[in-house]
């Protein structure tokens, strides 16, 4: 028994509490007075470590987490891409075993062979700019807006008054039972799609910008008014600072809804832009081409999301004393 | 002189009233929804004067220093304050999205000089409360303490005439406490604005202040000079006997303490006109 807990706690286990081990104490490892009178160097047979001492108390090891041997530490970036890889190499595997026709799911291998067609001849290249084209237009008018008006609501009570029930009501119109009248307004050109992108992430940045400024720490407010600041001063120095956690927020909803609103509006009326491809894809059954957008989708996804986190670790240095690097 | 709000009678005359007194309040009343807490306070506070504010909580203790700073235009009645006022309250209340330094500047118009001297004149305020080393670091990675030193520093670089402290130690562990009771004594004792110090605490009270007042229902009740050397000794037979009159009056049983209520050898205390 004696002899099995000391190789244990050589590889490296922690130490459980109420196993005092003879071994270790007649190696002289154990602080004096831990292990009962009676156990140093005695043989195992009959010694229960947690039968009381002496004093009638009963003394066990706290946990104790032993220092591991030197071990490879593998990079977090390496252990991250090993999920999504091994999700690769299932589906793989799934698809060549011919587990579905490649109509219904194509393979990572033809979605990639896909993706070399498309992008030699030119066409992946010209319709993911466009696209990006048209989110990105969308995104800087939409959160443009949403900050200004949330700016309005949040700091004049007649902007609220005013404006906060007209866009509560517009909020909850699904944006894309937008679309029959934003082409009769706007046509089939590029303005009805960046309208509706606009509007998809208006109403985020809005939300979260607006509850984030009526939610800034009214002492602090009070705090920059009794150090001077004037109106101006205070919603410079105060408020938008304050805000900027929130609004961050509501930019990661816009980024993610910019992306839905511009598949949806290309899908149903564009001759250009992923959504477009997608749509394409569908009438020649070219489930490999419609794959390898989504996959496209996904990739565009992590970006953005890394994008707004590279953000926050700069702007929001302050939440955690982040000395930058 | 700055009158809070547009005072009842003409602000030279009410100037003229208050006999150079950096702090005068006449018949000041303040009630919040039919409940009055504040009821015709009469307060003089002289210039460089220390003076401590005693009560127990809801007595209207803060409404008042709130009337003072600015921070509560619904009270009436007269009163005046000085223009340049600081105030330091029980939260640091820094800006957490500002470095320590641009928070102590925080709101100064740029001097003469320009930047490079509300720099250098906030590095001098950091510099008292002992914080150089940390002027650009980050509020959220200060300590209790510390980020007090640094609202003190921020008070005291306004130069003000009047500090308001609204129980700046109060969430304080007690050894800080008693070295910011160091600091801030030294800090008055160089700058000598006239202090208003918000407190519970007794010992506190009596150790800082020139002059200590209890406020009961919205009136002040006591008004006690303290004519004690300082550094003060709190085990004293002085100190122990204003301790126990100031709590009695506050109405917490003193308990066994040296020397009886009325005629400890340093205090003068009674009802002021």
């Amino acid at each position: 028994m004696a002899e099995i807990s000391v190789a244990s706690a050589d590889v490296g286990q922690a130490a459980v509490p109420g196993t005092t081990v003879p071994g270790t104490t007649a190696a002289g490892t154990a602080t004096p007075g831990t292990a009962a009178p009676g156990t140093a160097g005695a043989g195992p047979a009959g010694v229960d470590p947690g039968s009381p001492g002496a004093g009638g108390v009963t003394l066990v090891r706290p946990v104790q987490v032993r220092r591991r041997k030197a071990r490879v530490r593998v990079p977090r970036l390496a252990r991250r891409v090993v999920g999504p890889l091994a999700v690769l190499g299932l589906w793989q595997l799934v698809c060549s075993q011919g587990v579905f026709s490649s109509v219904e799911v194509a393979s990572p291998v033809a979605v990639a062979d896909a993706a070399r067609q498309l992008w030699a001849q030119g066409v992946l290249q010209s319709n993911l700019l466009i696209s990006l084209q048209r989110v990105a237009e969308g995104l800087v008018l939409g959160v443009a807006a949403g900050v200004a008006l949330a700016v309005l609501c949040g700091l004049f009570w007649l902007g609220e008054d005013l404006l906060d029930p007209v866009i509560q009501a517009a909020r909850a119109v699904p944006i894309l039972g937008l679309v029959p009248l934003v082409i009769i307004w706007f046509g089939v050109g590029e303005t009805p799609k960046i309208f509706l992108i606009a509007l998809g992430c208006l109403f985020p940045v809005y939300i979260n910008t607006y509850a984030a400024i009526r939610g800034v720490d009214l002492k602090l407010v009070e705090a920059g008014q009794t150090f001077g600041l004037n109106r101006w001063g205070l919603v410079r120095k105060v408020i938008l600072p304050g805000a900027l956690p929130g609004f961050l927020v509501g930019l990661r909803f816009a980024l993610v809804g910019s992306w839905i609103v511009d598949v949806v509006a290309e899908e149903i009326n564009a001759q250009s832009g992923l959504g477009y491809l997608i749509n394409q894809a569908q009438t020649t059954n070219r489930t490999d081409i419609m794959f390898c957008c989504l996959a496209i989708y996904a990739v565009l996804g992590v970006l953005a999301d890394t994008l707004v986190r590279l953000l926050e670790r700069t702007l929001l240095a302050w939440r955690r004393g982040f000395e930058g690097a | 002189m700055a009158s809070v709000k547009s005072p009842a009678w003409p602000q030279s005359q009410l100037t003229a009233e208050a006999g150079g007194m950096a702090v005068f309040t006449r018949g000041l009343n303040r009630s919040f929804g039919g409940r009055e807490v504040l009821r015709g306070l009469d307060l003089s506070i002289a210039p460089g004067e220390f003076v401590a504010l005693l009560g127990r909580s809801g007595t209207g203790k803060t409404t008042l220093l709130r009337v003072l700073g600015g921070l509560d235009p619904g009270y009436s009645g007269d009163v005046l304050v000085p223009q340049r006022r600081a105030v330091v309250f029980q939260e640091p209340r820094l800006m957490p999205w500002q470095r320590v330094l641009s928070n102590v500047w925080l709101g100064l118009p740029p001097p003469a000089g320009g930047r490079a001297a509300l720099r250098q004149r906030s590095m001098a305020a950091l510099h008292e409360v002992g914080l150089v080393n940390h002027a650009h670091a980050w509020p959220v990675t200060l300590s209790g303490g510390e980020a007090q030193r640094v609202a003190l520093a921020r008070a005291l670089v306004r130069e003000p005439q009047l500090m308001l402290l609204d129980e700046p130690f109060g969430a304080l562990d007690a050894l800080t406490r008693t070295r910011m009771h160091g600091l801030l004594q030294d800090l008055c004792a160089r700058h000598r604005p006239a202090v208003l110090l918000v407190t519970h605490d007794v010992d506190e009270a009596i150790g800082l202040a020139d002059r200590v007042l209890v406020l009961v229902d919205g009136q002040i009740t006591l008004d006690a000079a303290v004519r004690l050397d300082r550094p003060r000794d709190r085990g004293g037979r002085a100190f122990s006997a204003l301790r126990s009159r100031l709590l009695s009056e506050l109405g917490v049983a003193a308990g066994q303490t040296a020397g009886t209520a009325t005629d400890g050898p340093g205090e003068d205390a009674g009802p002021r006109n």
